[in-house]
This record gives structure tokens, C-alpha cells and sequence, in this order.
């Protein structure tokens, strides 16, 4: 830059942008890691109760959508009834996550029967209870010997899927799973990282329905309908509940789950059997209480707005909680 | 222990949900933050730009402790090697190989030692920053003309005040290079700090499904941008100060 | 403040990082099963090998010609020295990331967006460092006849060797370091054992951590071989 004029003006510019962020540092909120009161005003179904403040919990969840809606809806509630909460909603996947609540690190977090019982347990697929009642209670049975204990489940439940995008369903006549039989050979799988591993993914694509892919290739869960749409994947593992599979039907299908691989699971709440002696009866209380109005259409449509229209967890575990009359 | 729950009686409604609580939705309504291919959809932005608020303190935070330790420590470093000279070629080789590894191994190497989070990020940036600055100021004490040393030695100064009043005014340019580099590559490297968990505007581009949104990838890598050329021309204004004499030559 | 899950990472882990690296593990948190071992890791390493020579050979192939160029005829300083500048601001995170959401994932695409990123260094050191060769030698061979292309590659060049090659150095080390998170998109590479800490475990992470730090090492010692065979002799003896 040759002449003052230039430079100075330059240098305005540049300083504009600097304090341009800092502005949108200094006036931002913090949303991402503290909890909305929800209860603030009173008036919803949930009291707060004075002698849960001295009762610290920290509500973890594993970091996919919703995970983190079904952590900040706990989160939320107990903070509405009066305990002091901190969240930690980043987890992981589901080994991450138990250890962490064996260890004490977090004071529990929701899990899916059917992964608890699969990848915590060993038990098979097929062993797998079908009804979420008896699930809950083999899967709580499983916990106790570890000096856990879990929640009553939650109205829906959610299973892995091998889904694919509809043009390649129809021009390869697949409904079922099975139906890859002969076709996965030629076919590219997309998973997460964890899906390697799990019964409930690709170990037991190929040990139940003794499937051969021509490659596995890991990715973020966030990008499962990308890879689909895409076309660098022919297949993807997607989830029963994503708002994807409503919204965009005329995209993507999922297979059908002939041989019973993919049980699904109801949430299960889990945490230490000290912590909930420790916290009182309003921690399980709150939390049967709170998730009582999550039916499949309810988290569905929770997971779209967070998922689809990229609101923030926190908001919308607070829009439900609002609108289900938990918090006023 | 707790009072017996006080939840009030579920009433019939509590629970349940009104029908306007759920959006119909299909691939034509959808709104322009749930395509991945939209870079950058600005009403989301206009709502959830206070989102980004701590963030970009973090950020900044990691920014500007790693500058400063690895200043300190890098002038000082300097400053020792300037009349020892038996420490330069050590330095030199230790700072290289830092300068060598690349940040997000070192953010791991550390992690045995100082765990995960901030402190571990701005050990590791402050190492990184550390090389720069410290092969610039040996560089610019080096390249001062012994002329000009010779001179204030004619004129009766001591070492110290040789150093103090003749090297170091004119290796300030060279340093000043160095800090200007070292703070624009720390602010693109904080942003690896999501990986451990040190917060910054990485957590904006890699955590919470942010991988498949590139609004929210745009404005924080955008603001990083911002922040490493407001500090870069801040820092060169610095620089043009405490020269005067070099203004007539363009640098 | 930190560490919310340093319970996950205990001390000692270092012997744990080794064995991860030579023998396959299993443990709870693999989900018992079998994960790392030197196949996997050199299997790794190939990979980020490979990303990194041809992103490597794609920024060379735009940025050096194109700055050697400029460089001998004295242009487009400000583009040149410019784009390097820019090129230091942009967060790779973010250039991966988005590269994976709007373009795909892929090798073909992350090697362009790591070529992109070694751009930068390659253009503006070639660049400075033709345009500050010594005028004397450069006078000297027009003197004698010797057409712009003999000047720019008998004269010129070798004596910007050692700028040059600082050049190619950073840019290497700016796309070795990119590779490492390629796995988020698509590319596996050692970054895997490091971005994937739940299916590697805690001595995954460190042993991840190691190797890149090795591989680092290992290609600057070969480039600085290369520069020291290509930089001619008078050079070396006055080198500083």
C-alpha cells in the first residue's frame, strides 16, 4: 500500500472486523454449555424443591442431536426442581460415556436399552427383550451388578438402520436387508467409527446376516445423509428416529430389519445407585416425570429442529418442556 | 435428605403436547440451514450469532496467553543466547523440532501430563509461538551491523546499553515479523483446541453436528480470520511506531 | 479447569501408547475388539504418506512455476507475499470441514483442499526468493548472454535454494498436520487413532500423538537432505 490514505483506510477496515468480534464476544451468551432455567417463573408441573440444592449432579449425554436434546431436557427439569445441575453433553460414544459414570465423573446419562444390553452385556441380538418393559428391567438387572442403577424408559425407541437413498433401493430391488445378499459385495458401507465394533452395526451385519462389503469406511455420525446424497456412499447407517427419514421420504429408505440385528431401545436413564440414594426421590421422580411425553413423534420432531433447522438443544429441550407444561 | 417429592399432580395435560408443536415438513419447506450445500444462510446467522460469543473469548483467551508466554520466554531465550553463543546451536535444535511437530500432536503428546482442556492448548501454542519469535529475534540481534555496534562502543556505551539502545531497536523489525507470524498461525491453530477439549471457535466447526453446516463453519472460521488480520495489522502498526526511521523505506 | 474426562487418560501411558503402536489391543473400551498394532499403523502412516506427497506435488505444480515466475520479473509482490499472509490465517479445521459438508468427502477432495492450504508458503517463498537474489550474478549472467530462462534456472534458483526449499518445508509441515484430521473426511490417516478416542482408546490418543510428531520429524529430515544435496557449494560455505 503506497499513500497514508490507503493504509489508514485499510487499517479501519481491519480494525472494524477486530471489534466486530469482539462484540459478538462481549454481547454473546453463554448457550452452549450452561442450562436455561426453565423454571424460572414457577407454574409448571415441576416444583422446585429447596432441599434439592444441595444435591450437585452432572447430566451427560453422548454428542450426536438426540443425545444432547434428551440430556438437556434432564438437565433442565432438575435444575427446575431445585437441584444444582451441570451438563457435559459431549460423551462420546456409549463405552466413553460408561465409564464415565462409573467412574464418578458424571452423575448419569440416558442410554438405549437395547446398546446397554448388546454393547455393555455381550447379550445377542436376538436375547434381546422385544418389549421395552422387560428390556429395561434385563438391562437394569445387568447395571446393578456394577453399582448402577436405570430409570423407567422413555415412550420411544430408536434403532440403528442400514438406509440407503431411494433410487438405489428401487434399481436394486431392496427392501430388506437380507435382500443385500449377493448385491453388498459391490455396495460401500458408511458408519461411525464405533460401528466397527458394535453388534448392533457392522460386526453383526456380518456375523447375523453374513454380509461382505466392498468397504467400511468411518465418518462423523453427522454425515450419514451427506455420504448418501452424495453418492460416495451406497449404504449408510442412519437411526429410526431421524427427522431426515420423514422430511426427506422421497430421498432416502431404510432397509427392513428382517433377521432382527438392530433391536430398538427405549431410553434408559443411568447413574450410580449412591447418586440417586444421595439426590433424593425427586431425581427419578423428575426424570420418569419429564421424558413421560417423549412419543416417537414428539423426539422426532425435537430431532428436526435441531438436527434440520440447527436450533440449539438447549432451545428446544426448553420448547418442549414449555409446551408439555413441565416448566412455565 | 430430601422432603418427600413435592411434583405437583400430573395433571391430564402435562405431558402431552399441542398439535401446532409439530412442524410438517418437507424437502421444499425445509429452511436453508438444513441443506449442506448452502455455505452461508444469513437469517440463522442473524438469530444465533450470540452463539458465538464465548467461543471467540476462548479464543481469544488461547490466543493471547500462548503469545505471551511464548514472547516471554522466547526473548528472554534470546536475549541469553545473544552472549552465550555456546546455546545457540541447542536452542536452535530443540525449537526446530517443536517448530517440526505439528500442533495437534503436540495438544496429545502434552495430554499424559496436563490432561485435557485449556492448559494443555496453550502449553502447545505457547511452544509453537516460542520458535518463531526465538529464530527471529536471534536473527534480527545477528543481523544488526556491526557498524552501528562499533559505533556505540566508539562512543563509550557499555555492552548492556549497546544492546539495550543499538541491537535491540534495530532487531525490533525482524522480532516484530516473527510475533506478527507466529500470532496469525496461533489463531488458525486454536482452533484445533476443540479436539481436546479447550473450547475456542473450533467447537463452532467440528462439535454438534456443526461438521454438516457450513453457515456455522463460515462464521467461525471467518471470525478467525478476522481476528488473526485485526491483531496482524495491529502488530504491524506497533511496528511502524517504534521504527520511525524505516518509514521512508517502505518494508 | 481442566479436564472433565481426565480420569480417561491416567499417567504411565506412555508404555501403553508403545505397545499400542506394535501389538493389536483390546479392551473395554474397544468393545473387546481388536484395535491398533504396526499393521494398522503403518497402514495409517502409508496413508497420510500418500495424501501428503500428492498434495505436496499439486501445490508444487501450481504454486512453484507460477512464483518463480513473478519472482524473476518482479511482479505481483503484493499477490505473492499477499496470499501467504492469508494463507497462515485460514484454519485448516475449517477448510477440511467445509470441504466435507459442500464438496464430499474423498481423497481426491481433501487432497485438493491440503494442496490449497501448502500453496501459500510454496508462491510467496518462491517468489521472495528469486525477486532477493543478489543483483551482482544476475547483471553479471545478462552480461554474458545468457537468455531469461538460462538466468532464472542456472542463477537465480540455486542461489534462492535455501529460501525455496524453507518454503516447501512449511508447506509440508502445514499439510502433514491437515492430514492428521483428514479422517474427518473421509481419508483415514493416523489422525484416526487421535480425532477417534472412543474406539482407540486412551493409549490410541497417545500413540497417535507420537507418530504424527515422528512423521513430522522424518520428512523434515528428508527435505532437509534434499535441500543440503541441492544447495551448490559456494552456497553451503557461506551459509550462516
Amino acid at each position: 500500500m503506497r499513500n497514508t490514505t490507503q493504509r489508514a483506510r485499510a487499517s479501519l477496515a481491519v480494525l472494524l472486523a477486530l471489534f466486530l468480534s469482539l462484540g459478538v464476544a462481549a454481547c454473546g451468551s453463554n448457550n452452549d454449555n450452561s442450562t436455561e432455567s426453565g423454571g424460572e417463573e414457577g407454574g409448571g408441573a415441576i416444583v422446585s424443591n429447596p432441599a434439592n440444592d444441595k444435591v450437585t449432579l452432572t447430566i451427560g449425554s453422548k454428542n450426536f442431536p438426540e443425545q444432547e436434546i434428551l440430556g438437556e431436557i434432564y438437565a433442565q427439569a432438575l435444575k427446575a426442581a431445585g437441584y444444582k445441575v451441570k451438563s457435559a453433553l459431549n460423551l462420546g460414544s456409549e463405552t466413553v460415556a460408561h465409564q464415565a459414570v462409573k467412574s464418578g465423573q458424571i452423575s448419569g446419562y440416558p442410554e438405549y436399552a437395547s446398546t446397554a444390553l448388546t454393547s455393555f452385556f455381550g447379550i445377542e441380538p436376538e436375547e434381546v427383550p422385544a418389549g421395552a418393559q422387560p428390556a429395561y428391567e434385563k438391562a437394569k438387572a445387568e447395571f446393578e451388578k456394577e453399582g448402577l442403577t436405570a430409570f423407567p424408559p422413555t415412550p420411544f425407541a430408536s434403532a440403528n438402520a442400514v438406509g440407503t437413498l431411494k433410487r438405489t433401493a428401487e434399481e436394486r430391488n431392496l427392501k430388506t436387508i437380507s435382500d443385500l445378499e449377493g448385491q453388498s459385495e459391490e455396495m460401500s458401507l458408511y458408519g461411525s467409527p464405533e460401528c466397527r465394533q458394535r453388534i448392533d452395526c457392522l460386526a453383526g451385519l456380518e456375523k447375523y446376516y453374513g454380509l461382505k462389503f466392498k468397504s467400511f469406511t468411518p465418518v462423523d455420525i453427522s454425515l450419514r445423509y451427506g455420504v448418501l446424497e452424495k453418492g460416495q456412499a451406497d449404504l449408510s447407517i442412519l437411526f429410526t428416529t431421524d427427522p431426515q427419514l420423514s422430511a426427506e421420504k422421497d430421498k432416502f429408505v431404510i432397509l427392513e430389519d428382517d433377521k432382527h440385528v438392530f433391536p430398538a431401545g427405549n431410553i434408559i436413564f443411568v447413574t450410580k445407585t449412591s447418586t440417586a440414594e444421595k439426590a433424593g426421590p425427586d431425581y427419578e421422580k423428575t426424570i420418569v416425570e419429564v421424558q413421560n411425553g417423549l412419543t416417537l413423534l414428539v423426539m422426532q420432531e425435537l430431532d428436526a429442529r435441531v438436527e434440520l433447522e440447527k436450533q440449539s438443544p438447549a432451545k428446544a429441550a426448553a420448547a418442549y418442556l414449555k409446551e408439555a407444561g413441565y416448566t412455565g | 435428605m430430601a422432603s418427600a417429592a413435592t411434583l405437583a399432580l400430573p395433571l391430564a395435560k402435562v405431558g402431552e403436547v399441542g398439535e401446532s408443536f409439530f412442524h410438517e415438513r418437507t424437502s421444499e419447506t425445509l429452511p436453508c440451514q438444513a441443506h449442506e450445500s448452502h455455505l452461508f444462510c444469513f437469517d440463522w446467522a442473524k438469530e444465533n450469532i450470540d452463539s458465538f460469543g464465548t467461543p471467540t473469548l476462548q479464543h481469544l483467551e488461547l490466543v493471547a496467553f500462548s503469545v505471551v508466554i511464548g514472547f516471554a520466554v522466547a526473548f528472554a531465550l534470546a536475549l541469553l543466547a545473544h552472549r552465550r553463543l555456546w546455546l545457540q546451536t541447542p536452542l536452535l535444535a530443540t525449537t526446530g523440532v517443536i517448530y517440526t511437530v505439528p500442533s495437534i500432536a503436540f495438544f496429545f503428546l502434552l495430554l499424559p501430563v496436563t490432561g485435557l482442556g485449556r492448559d494443555t492448548v496453550i502449553i502447545a501454542l505457547s511452544a509453537y509461538t516460542l520458535q518463531i519469535i526465538y529464530r527471529n529475534a536471534t536473527t534480527g540481534l545477528a543481523n544488526v551491523p556491526s557498524a552501528a555496534k562499533d559505533a556505540a562502543r566508539g562512543m563509550g556505551m557499555s555492552e548492556r546499553q549497546i544492546l539495550w539502545r543499538v541491537e535491540l531497536p534495530l532487531a525490533v523489525p525482524e522480532i516484530v515479523a516473527g510475533l506478527r507470524i507466529a500470532t496469525v498461525s496461533t489463531v488458525a491453530l486454536a482452533t484445533l483446541a476443540v479436539f481436546i477439549d479447550g473450547g475456542g471457535l473450533g467447537a463452532k466447526i467440528y462439535g454438534r453436528g456443526n461438521l454438516t453446516f457450513p453457515t456455522s463453519i463460515v462464521i467461525a472460521g471467518g471470525l478467525a480470520m478476522a481476528i488473526a488480520f485485526a491483531f496482524d495489522l495491529i502488530l504491524l502498526g506497533a511496528q511502524r511506531y517504534v521504527t520511525p526511521w524505516r518509514r521512508t523505506a517502505e518494508a | 479447569m481442566s479436564a472433565t474426562l481426565g480420569a480417561l487418560v491416567p499417567s504411565g501411558s506412555i508404555g501403553g501408547a508403545i505397545e499400542f503402536i506394535f501389538e493389536p489391543q483390546s479392551s473395554n473400551v474397544t468393545g473387546g475388539k481388536e484395535v491398533g498394532g504396526l499393521s494398522q499403523v503403518v497402514e495409517l502412516m502409508l496413508n497420510q504418506l500418500e495424501l501428503t506427497v500428492l498434495a505436496l506435488a499439486l501445490a508444487l505444480v501450481v504454486a512453484l512455476p507460477l512464483g518463480l515466475y513473478l519472482g524473476h520479473r518482479g511482479v505481483g509482490e503484493t499477490l505473492a507475499v499477499g496470499l501467504g499472509n492469508v494463507g497462515r490465517a485460514v484454519p485448516e479445521l475449517a477448510l477440511i470441514a467445509l470441504m466435507a459438508s459442500v464438496i464430499g468427502v474423498g481423497l481426491l477432495n481433501v487432497t485438493i483442499a491440503l494442496a490449497v492450504l501448502g500453496i501459500p508458503p510454496i508462491l510467496t517463498n518462491a517468489f521472495v526468493g528469486i525477486h532477493q537474489v543478489d543483483h551482482a550474478p544476475v547483471d553479471a549472467a545478462r552480461g554474458m548472454g545468457m537468455t531469461e530462462a538460462e538466468i532464472l534456472f542456472k542463477v537465480e534458483m540455486p542461489l534462492a535454494v535455501p529460501t525455496l526449499m524453507a518454503g516447501v518445508r512449511g508447506a509440508t509441515i502445514a499439510i502433514v498436520a491437515t492430514a492428521t484430521i483428514a479422517p474427518l473426511a473421509g481419508v483415514l490417516t493416523l489422525g484416526d487413532f487421535v480425532i477417534n478416542r472412543n474406539v482407540y482408546g486412551e493409549s490410541g490418543l497417545l500413540a497417535g500423538g507420537i507418530l504424527v510428531a515422528l512423521l513430522a520429524l522424518a520428512l523434515e529430515f528428508a527435505l532437509a537432505g534434499i535441500q543440503r544435496l541441492l544447495t551448490s557449494r559456494g552456497l553451503r560455505l557461506s551459509a550462516a
